[in-house]
């Protein structure tokens, strides 16, 4: 009942406010190696428009780098030495953006406003003079030069096949044993309860595992996203998520005793929020601050990002203990509730 | 006389609600116990704790020499159970389910094959041990999940409503089955809502509310309340019952 009155009201909300791909306050890095008159006066109109906040503390392109992997800035604006210069005497000037493209529509729009308003004070420092200035924009994306969707889509199918399969499959095998009776029976019998749960699960973590080797082997050579980073830590934390899954399965499966329950908890309240709130059809970034708290308890945004990073930016463990952490956090208070409730349920 | 069932003043309170309300009562090897009373009586919790699925609330309750509160996994080994849900895995065949309860029960491969082909002998199911057993006709899957409820031999085997929804000629058959097995030292623990059935069992035990309110064979219960049937003892019972029926 809770469902169906509140699933419509969910459901507008995160789409109303989540399905916006504009950018707002986004942190951006200045790296100004001129810090002239032109150079101070652009990052200024950045720093003012409401897309941007301008962070300055970046002195070397390594900088740069280190706050990509970070994942804190997904653009970085560089000027070149004697910006004011080149733009007074040669008349022309270069800028380069640079952009983490490994969600190539964010790193789109980002490049776009930032040159919206660098062309902006270009066209207005040009009033009433015969030769025009021209501010060059030179654009990076780092991780994918092509601007790929692929790479942003294939971790984010990964979660999302993952998600559906180890937590409603889990939940409706389960629950179906608890509809035909068998699960009595089962429990009856001198097997331990822990080794029903994981001999149901056991199948569906190696049915998950061809899946994850089908997605890569198709996304690297078909579709043209290689893996940047180690292949066995990119399985090894495929494992970790498919374990949260499955105990995920677990948790609505003790909860509910009917298939369709089973099946509609698990699509309305695992597979949409996968869909919406893991970063992978719409930029938490941008998301109002509520919904960004509550990503925070959608596993698959953690396992999104680690893909992401290992897979794409081809980073190493260093780059993403945190979010294994997390989902280790997750996976064992998921496991301790169902315990505790299937406990109670034998009681 | 030897016990299998011992059961001294055993309760199972929820918060403030009394399900069993200090049950006391002694089954003898190979006997046939029916355990009757309304919907909401307390029968399956009662039958749960026996079966060590739930841990009693206080008394004391030994099943086949165990404790249900400390050797509910021996107490597992040594019963069989069948609910009133039909309970085998319809989408494997006949042959197949017989196997995995033996396989769960930790029975060898010769066991499950001797056992199998006597199972399948008795119930003249040659021609269907291949198929699927949701495609069997009710009183045939009631019967073969009785078989594979006492597939392990064990020494106790608790029966929940059993033939609910079955017909009278395969309800005979059951119980023929039931005597069967009782005579092979069988013990059987059976609840159900048909009168007649329970005047084929042994003993018979009422419960009322939590409590059992009569304990005795069918004949003696009759005599007891001066009527000539099961029907009538039972109904004077239960319209004392303070609990509505669920």
């Amino acid at each position: 009942m809770f469902i169906l009155l509140g699933m419509p009201i969910v459901e507008i909300i995160i789409f109303g406010f989540a399905l916006t791909n504009e950018v707002k306050n986004s942190k951006i890095a200045v790296f100004d190696q001129s810090a002239d008159q032109a150079s101070v006066a652009i990052t200024q109109e950045l720093n003012a428009s409401r897309y941007f906040d301008v962070v300055k503390d970046i002195h070397s392109y390594s900088d740069i780098d280190a706050a990509f992997r970070k994942g804190t800035m997904k653009l970085a604006v560089v000027f070149p030495k004697n910006f004011h210069e080149d733009l007074l005497h040669l008349n022309k000037a270069q800028v380069q953006l640079i952009a983490d493209a490994s969600d190539p529509n964010v790193a789109t729009t980002l490049t776009n406003y930032a040159t919206a308003i660098i062309l902006d004070y270009q066209d207005r420092i040009t009033q009433g003079r015969e030769v025009p200035y021209t501010i060059k924009t030179e654009q990076r994306m780092l991780y994918n030069p092509q601007l790929k969707g692929a790479y942003s889509f294939v971790p984010g199918v990964m979660a999302m096949v993952l998600m559906l399969i180890c937590t409603m499959m889990t939940a409706v095998t389960i629950v179906k044993e608890k509809e035909t009776g068998t699960m009595e029976i089962m429990l009856v019998s001198p097997l331990q309860p822990f080794k029903i749960i994981v001999a149901k699960a056991v199948p569906y973590l190696l049915l998950s595992l061809i899946n994850i080797a089908s997605i890569l082997l198709l996304s690297t050579f078909v579709l043209g996203v290689p893996i940047q980073g180690n292949l066995l830590l990119l399985i090894g934390e495929g494992v970790l998520f498919i374990i949260t899954c499955l105990t995920l399965g677990l948790l609505i499966s003790t909860s509910t005793d009917s298939q369709q329950t089973a099946m509609f908890i698990s699509l309305t309240g695992m597979f949409l929020p996968t869909v919406m709130l893991s970063g992978f059809m719409f930029p938490i970034e941008n998301m109002p601050r509520f919904l960004q708290i509550i990503s925070n308890i959608v596993p698959a945004r953690w396992f999104y990002s680690i893909v992401k990073d290992v897979m794409i930016k081809g980073l190493g463990f260093t780059a993403v203990w945190k979010e294994t952490l997390i989902l280790v956090g997750m996976t064992l208070a998921l496991l301790a509730l169902s315990i505790k409730k299937f406990k109670i349920r034998l009681a | 006389m030897e016990y299998v069932i011992q059961a001294e003043k055993l309760s199972k309170t929820f918060g403030e609600f009394k399900a069993v309300d200090e049950i006391s009562f002694q089954v003898s090897k190979g006997e046939i116990f029916g355990f009757l009373g309304a919907n909401g009586a307390g029968k399956t919790t009662a039958m749960r704790m026996l079966c060590g699925l739930s841990i009693p609330s206080s008394g004391k309750a030994t099943v086949a020499g165990f404790d249900v509160y400390k050797q509910t996994e021996l107490i597992k080994k040594n019963i069989g159970y069948m609910s009133q849900k039909f309970s085998l895995y319809e989408d494997l065949t006949v042959k197949e389910n017989m196997q995995f309860y033996g396989g769960i029960y930790g029975k060898s491969n010769q066991f499950i094959k001797e056992k199998t082909a006597a199972i399948i002998e008795q119930l003249s199911l040659q021609n269907e041990a291949g198929k699927l057993v949701g495609s069997l006709p009710l009183g045939w899957k009631q019967k073969l999940a009785f078989s594979v409820a006492i597939f392990h031999e064990p020494a106790i085997v608790f029966l929940d409503e059993p033939t609910g929804g079955v017909d009278p000629v395969t309800r005979r058959e059951f119980w023929g089955m039931i005597y069967q097995a009782a005579d092979r030292g069988i013990t059987v623990f059976v609840t159900t809502h048909y009168m007649d059935e329970a005047e084929y069992c042994n003993r018979v035990s009422i419960m009322v509310d939590g409590r059992i309110e009569a304990l005795d064979s069918p004949h003696g219960l009759k005599k007891t309340f001066g009527t000539d049937s099961m029907d009538s003892v039972f109904l004077k019972l239960a319209r004392g019952a303070a609990r509505s029926a669920d």
